[in-house]
């Protein structure tokens, strides 16, 4: 599996750390939602197909990127700084695959 | 009922040229409706129908599998079984299971060829070695055996091991299951499929649900392709798939994610090592099969996959870890390798209950270590299925127990599925 990085280019994925499902939602800190929280910490989508997901360059850039990604075939459709207009895109593509 | 295979069988079915053997199992059409239905042909969904109509009486069940017999995760793992856990619950549930296994080739008829060959757990650090004396007393603590082995004995057990203080990870000792061991999986499979079978259910192959008929919130049946069909009760037991599954249900969320396990087997080798060993310092198990290949895995892949196929970067970090225990392989060339979609739970533990939709029963969470709960898992599920309630061995391993705080994490590892 390749990732281009947006900023360092076609990467071999080692060099990425996994940090799960992107779709989450985190509640506000303070918040005390307890349904809200459970369900961030416990409930995934998991989907057979275009997955919505977050990884670190972790041996490069260091930057957290948001990756779509489909589970069946491995092909990575998308990725995008977390952070920043590139966003958005990667969120319509994966709203738009699913 | 008489025995089909024995040593009569087998030599009267000889002078008669082996011609008049029955198939294992039939391959009947579906009925247009059933009083359970078993979704998922694998160890777990078999198992669950043998022990349905052994146990319960309840021979009017149907298993559904989308591909052929045993082609899932039954098929795709490394043999292993052991009851070694920490945590009540777990230890509990799989000390059941092996109590199965050492009956199982009697109990089904069929040789699954269970080896009680004994797992060890090497030690690399004292503090790791402080752990498996704890787990190991927890064990003893439920009635399970376990035992503390020194590095000598260790080099007396596996003569191949580097136990050198210059080995990468030195090995300052190990925690030894004796009663734990290997069985022959696809045996595991056809002895449950042949079991259920005689007694009636109908096992029907190339069967893919399509999605679930409903009275309101009701699960009443399937459609499939190869049409509808109706059972007062449906089982899922579809490992890997669970998330698929469960969304034609309309279960949008499940606290499991879908990763790939990739399992390994060398070329066939002379004896080498009678026993299954386990590294401490990353992951990594090891046994030798009856035909000589060394079979061995480590760590699932890391990421969400529905792909029975896995990366370069684990076999990578599998055969290293393999070479850090034994340099004398580096020349073995590997034969085959695979992988098997593992439905990891949020900590680490089954789930095996009613529900979570009226009319429906679920079974899943395996992670990578379904195979050696596969008697232990049909039982207790058999019996929540026929009783519309747990048994004291299942009844810790809720859906809701999440939600409820109430998670059994052997590993410490918390909601991470990829860790555990």
């Amino acid at each position: 599996m390749l990732i281009t990085c947006p900023y360092c280019g076609p990467r071999d994925v080692v060099e990425f750390t996994y940090q799960g499902d992107g779709n989450r939602e985190r509640p506000d800190p303070a918040s005390q939602n307890f349904e809200a929280w459970n369900a961030y910490v416990y409930d995934r989508l998991n989907p057979a197909g275009d997955h919505n997901e977050i990884w670190q360059h972790s041996g490069g850039c260091r930057a957290h990127l948001r990756v779509v990604r489909n589970t069946l075939t491995h092909e990575i459709l998308s990725v995008a700084f977390i952070r920043g207009a590139h966003t958005s895109t990667a969120r319509r593509k994966a709203e738009d695959k699913s | 009922m008489m025995a089909e295979y024995s040593a009569f069988s087998l030599l009267a079915n000889a002078l008669k040229g082996n011609k008049d053997w029955k198939p294992a199992w039939r391959k009947p059409d579906p009925k247009a409706s059933y009083d359970v239905i078993i979704i998922g042909g694998g160890g777990h969904g078999l198992a669950t129908a043998y022990y349905l109509a052994k146990e319960h009486g309840i021979t009017n069940v149907a298993v559904l599998e989308k591909g052929w017999l045993g082609s899932g995760n039954v098929g795709r793992n490394t043999t292993a079984v052991r009851s070694n856990y920490l945590l009540p619950a777990n230890t509990r549930f799989y000390e059941h299971s092996m109590k199965m296994w050492e009956n199982l080739s009697h109990e089904l008829n069929y040789n699954v060829m269970f080896s009680q060959r004994g797992c060890l757990n090497l030690a690399h650090t004292p503090a790791q070695f402080d752990d498996y004396a704890r787990r190991g007393n927890a064990m003893r603590h439920l009635g399970v055996d376990a035992e503390l082995m020194t590095p000598a004995q260790i080099k007396r057990l596996i003569p191949a091991l580097d136990i050198s203080d210059s080995a990468r990870f030195p090995v300052v000792g190990g925690l030894m299951q004796r009663r734990a061991g290997t069985a022959r999986h696809d045996a595991v499979a056809w002895g449950y499929a042949r079991g259920a079978d005689r007694r009636g259910v109908d096992i029907i192959e190339n069967c893919e649900v399509t999605g679930f008929l409903r009275d309101g919130d009701r699960v009443t049946g399937v459609t499939t392709s190869r049409g509808d069909i109706r059972a007062r009760k449906v089982a899922v037991a579809v490992a890997g798939s669970t998330g698929r599954v469960m969304q034609l249900a309309g279960v949008e969320t499940m606290p499991i994610e879908s990763h790939v396990l990739q399992a390994f087997v060398t070329e066939s080798l002379k004896p080498f090592i009678d026993t299954v060993v386990t590294f401490g310092m990353g992951h990594f198990y090891m046994s030798q099969s009856d035909k000589g290949g060394l079979i061995y895995g480590g760590d699932i892949d890391g990421y969400n996959s529905y792909a029975q196929r896995g990366n370069l970067p684990i076999v990578d970090e599998v055969m290293s870890e393999m070479l850090a225990l034994f340099p004398g392989l580096a020349r073995v060339r590997m034969l085959r390798s695979w992988g098997g979609v593992c439905d990891m739970s949020m900590d680490g533990s089954p789930i095996i209950t009613t529900g979570p939709l009226p009319g429906m029963y679920l079974n899943c969470g395996w992670c990578y270590g379904g195979f050696k709960a596969t008697p232990a898992s049909g039982w207790c599920f058999a019996w929540t299925i026929a009783k519309d309630q747990p048994h004291d061995f299942n009844a810790p391993f809720t859906l809701d127990r999440f939600h409820r705080g109430l998670v059994i994490d052997d590993k410490g590892q918390g909601a991470n599925p990829r860790l555990h």
